[in-house]
């Protein structure tokens, strides 16, 4: 097992390197130069030689890659130009919000996607079955940000019972900030819960027609104990590499369902640093968010050892 | 009974001070310093936290406000300001002739400063007396007043500016009636009052909070379920929607700046390769084939004021000889076959912005009619504007948030190789025209010298003027003593909740 850890985080490290290589490839391949769109509407010539003498954005680019990722291994990933605070700043004033935001949604998606994914395989070709699959189906093929604003419209608006949107902390007050995280990440929830369900359907198809559980059947046992005892422990391995590879999504920021509830999260974070050109931020969060995806997977790989008795051997 | 009398006045009055006021604003404004800033919506968080030199009011005239009156040098090549007595920074310090001197330095020098071209023909600042000082010119300079009521006169504590350095923007420390609390990237700006300020008998809130809700609907949302007081930039779309709800009002104001169409007639090859930027006939034609007034109802749903200048008609600096041209699509046929072009391909560069999307799609189809197959060009407004600056278009949907002297939203785009001269328009009478305009502080005069610079550039076309957009501000009914000035900003003397 620690053989097993120490070979994955060994990987990990040309990985991170290769893509931290891409991050700054891909991002100078944006059209638009970034001093220009931060000089503001001005464009004051010697605003804008400041700003590319400032950034290193008048030097080639093997040196504007070293220097990032020199201060990247000294743990300085930069500063926005834009708002003129430390990347590592911005980072650690976000991670929780979509920490939260995502573990959050992942519950939600869970709870739901889980429990309809069981009934619809247990109950399969029957009413809950097709229930089932058309609740997978609305969740699927309805846009976030048209639900976001439905929500909004009518729990916010309508019966005024939450914030149309906004973030408090929960070490602020904990009741206001769920109210104000509970649509979101039902938002986000609900179109993972539909991919989850559906895996888990057919992952429960799958094991249920296998020997053993015929055989724990023959055994007397009760089909409660055949199905979450017996059937679904093994069903759940894909489902918790969706579950990390969902999460690991989610943590890159919900993009469009932050900017609808104003959630100030990573996606919303993201977005407005490429639109400003403001590289270091998009460079620090997406290095930032890629290891974090890494070190996700490789907790589900992790996880797979406690899941399955085999594996440990 | 004479104590529960006293006891529920002292609950009523420590309620009243209690008070927050939230702002939902458009964008997150980017840093706030003043040398540094460069966005619009920064400067409607500035009106709350830095006082300035100089303020506007309703109908753009140039009112006290850190400074108390200004007196030009005969040669006009000085201008001599007297300052308010009293007045304290957020941190303590004192207001005086020294402090001022060294915010214009400051903003004059900084590396990186955003008002070093705004500042440009001040050469030094003397300190006279410690409430008088006195701006030494390199020319005169008739703008410089208006200057002086924007982000170029706010003044910050020079103790914590020289302190901070270029970090002053992360905490701010001015003199305005609310001081810095806190920020949180792209969530909120907290202010609370400052307890001496000068003019704290206008302030009555003890809290202000902006937050940066990018989607409008969302915004409004907010404001319909009670979490925000006042949004700016409501959408021309939901007007009607919250007029019929007598808990909320809506106000509009023209803008100082314009929406437009630059047109390339000599920023690169480009400009002389298509018909639109080479012959001024062809520019003739599209204007003539535009009808403003119908623009403004289908693109902005009615929430402009249509123009031709780059002044709203209402301005007094607007030039009257030369009014809205309406729409005559027989002449623009006339036109475009004197030019041997009866039916000229134009590429039209359009942002992203719905707004923008729904101006480009009305002009396609208006100037359809008179034989212009225009091609509309999507581009996502950063690449445009790379775009823009290296002569790759032929035309462009551009706006522009203006400035409340007409020289600042003339001189930059259409002066010769000025910053923001996209169309690559050069004339040298013109220029001439703007030197002038700024050498003469008489308005009457000025205004007069406008009229010529009308001529030439109605002449010319390198920017075809369409309309100012109009400011929506919606908030609840209870908020009383919003001032309506044009240049955009919320300030928050007088501003009350009944």
């Amino acid at each position: 097992m620690l053989n097993y850890l120490l070979q994955r985080l060994a990987t990990m490290v040309p990985t991170l390197f290769f893509v931290s290589v891409l991050i700054f490839g891909l991002q100078q391949l944006l059209p638009g130069d970034p001093a220009i769109a931060l000089a503001g509407e001005e464009r004051d010539p010697a605003a804008i030689a400041y700003l590319r003498a400032k950034f290193h954005l008048d030097e080639p680019l093997p040196m504007r890659y070293w220097y990032w990722a020199s201060g990247v291994l000294h743990g300085d990933l930069g500063e926005s130009v834009r708002i003129q605070r430390p990347v590592s700043d911005l980072i650690v004033e976000k991670l929780p919000v979509t920490l939260e935001l995502a573990s959050l949604a992942i519950l939600i998606a869970l709870a739901i996607g889980l429990t309809a994914g069981v009934i619809s395989a247990v109950k399969r070709d029957t009413a809950w079955d097709y229930a089932a699959n058309v609740f997978a189906l609305w969740g699927l093929s309805t846009p976030n940000f048209w639900l976001g604003i439905l929500l909004i419209l009518f729990f916010a608006v309508h019966l005024g019972w939450l914030p149309a949107s906004g973030y408090v902390s929960p070490f602020e007050d904990l009741r206001a900030n769920l109210a104000a995280m509970i649509m979101p990440a039902f938002v986000l929830g609900n179109a993972f819960a539909a991919v989850l369900m559906r895996h888990t359907r057919s992952a429960m198809l799958q094991v249920l027609s296998s020997d053993y559980v015929r055989t724990a059947r023959a055994k007397g046992l009760d089909e409660r104990t055949v199905v979450l005892k017996h059937a679904l422990r093994n069903a759940l391995i894909p489902v918790i590499t969706l579950g990390a590879l969902g999460l690991g999504d989610l943590l890159g920021g919900a993009v469009l369902t932050e900017q609808v509830f104003s959630i100030p999260g990573f996606g919303k974070l993201i977005v407005d640093a490429v639109f400003n050109r403001d590289y270091s931020v998009v460079q620090g969060v997406v290095l930032f968010t890629a290891t974090m995806y890494l070190a996700l997977n490789l907790l589900a790989d992790l996880a797979y050892f406690l899941v399955n008795p085999r594996l440990r051997h | 009974m004479r104590w529960l009398v006293l006891a529920a006045a002292a609950a009523l009055a420590s309620a009243a001070h209690s008070q927050t006021l939230r702002i939902g604003l458009a964008e997150d404004p980017d840093i706030l310093d003043p040398t540094m800033a460069r966005t619009f919506v920064g400067r409607i968080v500035f009106a709350g936290l830095c006082d300035k030199l100089f303020d506007l009011d309703e109908k753009l005239n140039i009112v006290p406000q850190l400074a108390t009156s200004s007196q030009w040098s005969p040669d006009n090549k000085a201008l001599t300001l007297k300052l308010r007595s009293g007045v304290t920074f957020h941190d303590g310090e004192k207001f005086d002739a020294a402090a001022v001197k060294y915010n214009l330095e400051r903003h004059k020098n900084m590396k990186g400063s955003s008002r070093r071209t705004e500042l440009a023909p001040v050469t030094s600042i003397d300190v006279v007396d410690p409430l008088t000082v006195r701006l030494n010119l390199s020319a005169p300079f008739a703008p410089l007043l208006t200057v002086l009521t924007d982000r170029a006169g706010m003044m910050m504590s020079p103790k914590a500016a020289q302190a901070e350095g270029e970090k002053f923007g992360a905490k701010p420390v001015c003199s305005g009636p609310f001081r810095f609390v806190e920020r949180v990237a792209q969530d909120r700006i907290v202010l609370e009052r400052f307890a001496n300020y000068w003019n704290k008998g206008e302030i009555h809130f003890d809290r202000v909070i902006y937050q940066p809700i990018v989607d409008s609907t969302v915004r409004l949302a907010n404001l319909r379920s009670g979490q925000l007081d006042f949004i700016e930039r409501l959408a021309g779309s939901d007007v009607a929607g919250l007029k019929s709800d007598s808990r909320f009002k809506i106000d509009r104001i023209v803008e100082i700046g314009y929406q437009g169409i630059t047109i390339n007639t000599g920023k690169s090859e480009l400009g002389q390769k298509n018909p639109l930027g080479r012959d001024p006939r062809v520019r003739e034609a599209f204007e003539l084939s535009l009808d403003r007034r119908a623009l403004v109802q289908v693109a902005m749903d009615g929430e402009a004021q249509p123009g031709n200048q780059w002044v709203a008609p209402s301005n007094r600096y607007y030039a009257k000889s030369f009014p809205i041209p309406k729409r005559d699509v027989a002449k623009a046929k006339a036109l475009l076959a004197a030019a041997g072009t009866p039916n000229p391909t134009v590429t039209l560069m359009t942002p992203t912005t719905s707004d923008a999307q729904r101006i480009a799609q009305v002009v396609q189809a208006m100037t359809k009619e008179a034989g212009f197959d225009v091609r509309i060009q999507s581009t996502e407004f950063s690449t445009s504007l790379d775009l823009a600056d290296k002569g790759q278009f032929e035309a462009y949907v551009l706006a522009w948030s203006g400035r409340a002297d007409p020289d600042g939203n003339l001189q930059i785009h259409l002066g010769c190789k000025a910053p923001l001269d996209y169309s690559g328009y050069c004339n040298a009478e013109v220029d001439e025209l703007i030197s002038r305009e700024r050498a003469t502080l008489d308005a009457a005069s000025r205004a007069k010298i406008f009229e010529q610079i009308a001529a030439h550039i109605e002449k010319d076309r390198p920017i075809v003027y369409l309309f100012h957009r109009h400011w929506l501000w919606a908030h609840t009914a209870k908020l009383t003593g919003l001032r309506t000035v044009p240049d955009g900003m919320v300030r928050l003397q007088g501003l009350q909740m009944k």
